[in-house]
């Protein structure tokens, strides 16, 4: 088994889908971060099988309830002076800019390439999403 | 400000009172003659519908004010590239009130967000008409006098009409409203409207595929047209075509008091036969178009309405 020490002030994102944590880290910039970033892949889950974890040392200040737009069960850990003062699921955010692309080819947003794509949640429940504009309907995974 | 972009932007209260000077309107229409004087409507067609055009300009010249616009998007700086919000920023310094069509869903949207002046959507593709569902629900209201406790009748392309989908939206928010669903299996209404709309608000609702069965039981008969290209064979466009137009001898099984509704225009799924049936009210319903864009217009500017 793989030991990654663990952190001091940071963020661990757990609960990711296995093969999923390099889309969060394009997602969240996290290359352009001079902070030390752990990418776990694969790690043995009992809930999932298989999962992945980020690890991040130092303050982040991203909003990370937008996660909950590419993986739903995502799970936060704030670390702060070696313990987790926080645990807690993601939020799905009430509304959400350039994460979601209106696939629609009759929307506004397929000819105006520099309107933002913008979803307002629909429905928590089932995690559906819709297009401000033409209401295109988005369901996470 | 506000702007009318989808026919649900209105609450139910906002929607009685504006249908309420509509038909005030139609009882006196020079008393309304001067209220717009000195203001100017923006007709921003970016795709040619002259009847929908007209109908605003028609409003607009009625309440004494003036109109300016273009009428495709060749005649238009869209042909040079322009964004529709570049566009309803030059038009709020010309123009107090727009009205939008165009052929990509949400382009009145985007306007509203940039505007200086409100913005009406005439019509944004397949999506929304506002002011249709408003035309058909002061036609429903002026002539049964009620919008609760109808049955309503829809029929033929129940798949991909605007004009039903927004209806059905509209009529919901009223109570006893029942539905009866007229279409051929391939154009039936989409199962999200019927989950999302029909079934979340208890609204009771049956689909058939004859239309004579049901006419007795209607208050109102929607007529929309089944159009060739939707069927993906030309037999079974000609096998159901028929099943789906309206003539005299289907009249016959409605009953006295009931309306026949089409947002028109009408190729043949109305007989021309059933124009003089006293029931028929899809020319009314074009005059009504004119009478709800009027009180439209008046509540979007906030413009005085002279007492009687």
């Amino acid at each position: 088994m793989l030991n990654i020490g663990g952190l001091h002030q940071g963020v661990v994102i757990d609960h990711i889908p296995a093969g999923g944590a390099m889309r969060i880290y394009d997602y969240l910039n996290l290359d352009a971060l001079d902070a030390e970033v752990a990418i776990i892949k694969n790690a043995s889950s009992k809930k999932m099988g298989r999962k992945d974890i980020i690890k991040i040392e130092g303050p982040i200040t991203i909003d990370l309830d937008t996660l909950a737009v590419l993986y739903r069960g995502i799970t936060i850990n704030i670390i702060e002076n070696d313990e987790i003062v926080e645990k807690r699921g993601l939020r799905l955010p009430e509304r959400v800019t350039n994460i979601i692309r209106c696939k629609n080819p009759r929307c506004i947003t397929s000819i105006e390439q520099e309107l933002p794509h913008v979803f307002k949640l629909a429905d928590e429940k089932t995690g559906v999403y819709r297009c401000i504009y033409c209401e295109e309907r988005f369901k996470m995974k | 400000m506000r702007h009318l972009i989808s026919p649900l932007d209105f609450s139910v209260e906002e929607t009685n009172e504006l249908l309420s000077l509509a038909e005030e309107i139609a009882a006196d229409r020079s008393r309304f003659s001067h209220v717009a004087e000195g203001k100017k409507l923006a007709t921003c067609f970016y795709e040619p519908s002259t009847r929908t055009r007209l109908s605003f300009e028609a409003a607009m010249l009625n309440l004494g004010g003036s109109v300016l616009g273009f009428s495709s998007a060749d005649s238009s700086s869209a042909a040079k590239g322009e964004s529709v919000a570049d566009t309803i920023r030059v038009i709020s310094c010309y123009a107090d009130i727009c009205a939008m069509r165009h052929p990509k869903e949400g382009a009145p949207l985007v306007a509203a967000m940039h505007a200086g002046i409100p913005v009406i959507n005439a019509g944004d593709g397949g999506h929304n008409h506002p002011t249709q569902t408003l035309t058909d629900l002061l036609t429903i209201k002026a002539l049964k006098g009620h919008l609760d406790n109808l049955t309503i009748g829809l029929c033929g392309d129940l798949k991909f009409g605007r004009t039903v989908h927004s209806l059905i939206n509209a009529t919901v928010r009223y109570p006893g409203v029942k539905f009866v669903l007229i279409s051929p299996e391939e154009l039936r209404l989409p199962g999200y409207i019927r989950k999302d709309v029909l079934d979340a608000n208890h609204i009771e609702y049956k689909e058939v595929d004859v239309l004579e069965e049901v006419m007795p039981e209607l208050d109102i008969l929607y007529m929309t047209r089944v159009q060739r290209e939707r069927f993906f064979n030309e037999e079974d466009y000609i096998r159901l075509k028929d099943s789906f137009i309206l003539d005299t001898k289907k009249m016959r099984y409605a009953r006295e008091d009931m309306l026949v509704l089409h947002p028109l225009p009408r190729v043949n799924e109305i007989s021309t036969e059933v124009d003089k049936d006293p029931r028929a009210a899809y020319f009314k319903q074009a005059q009504y178009g004119v009478y709800v864009r009027m009180a439209l217009i008046i509540k979007l500017l906030g413009l005085e309405v002279p007492t009687c």
